[in-house]
């Protein structure tokens, strides 16, 4: 199955719609609960990023009955130095972002956690691309 | 403990989940910053919080949080308040602080994840 949700940056109000409705799909799926947690952990973290610090993004979910494959495509400021975003505790949100309780420098590695497999592709100027994978089973 | 147990103790108000008033809660965990609250694994939890947005229910319904307690007569939206009854989930809020809910509440028995 395949699923598509468009990110709207800035848009706090919305945030958090998109993993939701995932995690409906996936109860659906009677996936565990445990793993469904993992999954929409991962993707609220991932659709929060994009609200916080891109213009637009899209969540493209596919999966089967064996694993879930979500890409978070986003057009934005792109991250310069993957390796330092990924240390817990660094951080470049505002601080409108940090007044909704986010921009601990906590989501990247939280994602990481939560998922099977993490990968980041970002180019400064022009977005950023995180794919995760995790096995349904 | 239940919530019509914290109800009582701290003369809460109830925003809604009346239905859950009897469920069981075992944990509390109290945070402002959500970041925090996305990395904590724990079931029949009670969040405490002094945020209220839109987000601490979202960050909730990923979390599997049903019980959330709104301290320092922080107010509940009515978005807030219908994204915390279409997820099954009991809003709670009273005027003390979070230093004297927690104290109240640990003292009571509830304990904490950590």
């Amino acid at each position: 199955m395949e699923f598509e949700f468009k990110l709207e940056g800035g848009n706090f109000s919305r945030a958090g719609a998109a993993s939701s409705e995932v995690k409906k799909l996936l109860k659906q799926l009677n996936v565990n609960p445990t793993v469904i947690k993992r999954i929409v952990i991962a993707l609220y973290e991932a659709e929060v990023n994009v609200v916080a610090h891109a213009w637009e993004g899209v969540m493209h979910v596919t999966f089967d009955s064996q694993a879930i494959r979500v890409v978070v495509a986003d057009k934005g400021p792109g991250i310069p130095d993957i390796g330092l975003a990924m240390q817990e505790g660094y951080s470049t949100a505002s601080p409108e972002v940090r007044e909704m309780g986010f921009g601990a420098g906590m989501g990247l590695p939280n994602m990481k956690k939560n998922c099977d497999t993490l990968d980041i592709q970002s180019e400064v100027g022009v977005g950023t691309t995180v794919t995760m994978i995790t096995a349904l089973q | 403990m239940t919530p019509e147990d914290i109800i009582q103790l701290l003369d809460a108000h109830c925003v809604c989940g009346e239905e859950f008033l009897g469920h069981n809660v075992r944990y509390a965990f109290a945070a402002d910053l959500m970041s925090d609250v996305l990395r904590v694994d724990t079931s029949e939890m009670l969040l405490i919080t002094g945020m209220a947005n839109l987000q601490v229910i979202r960050t909730a319904e990923m979390s599997d949080i049903s019980f959330i307690l709104f301290v320092r007569g922080k107010a509940v939206t009515p978005e807030m308040e219908e994204l915390a009854r279409e997820n099954g989930m009991v809003l709670l809020t009273c005027p003390q602080s979070m230093f004297k809910v927690c104290g109240e509440l640990y003292k009571a028995g509830l304990q904490p994840i950590y």
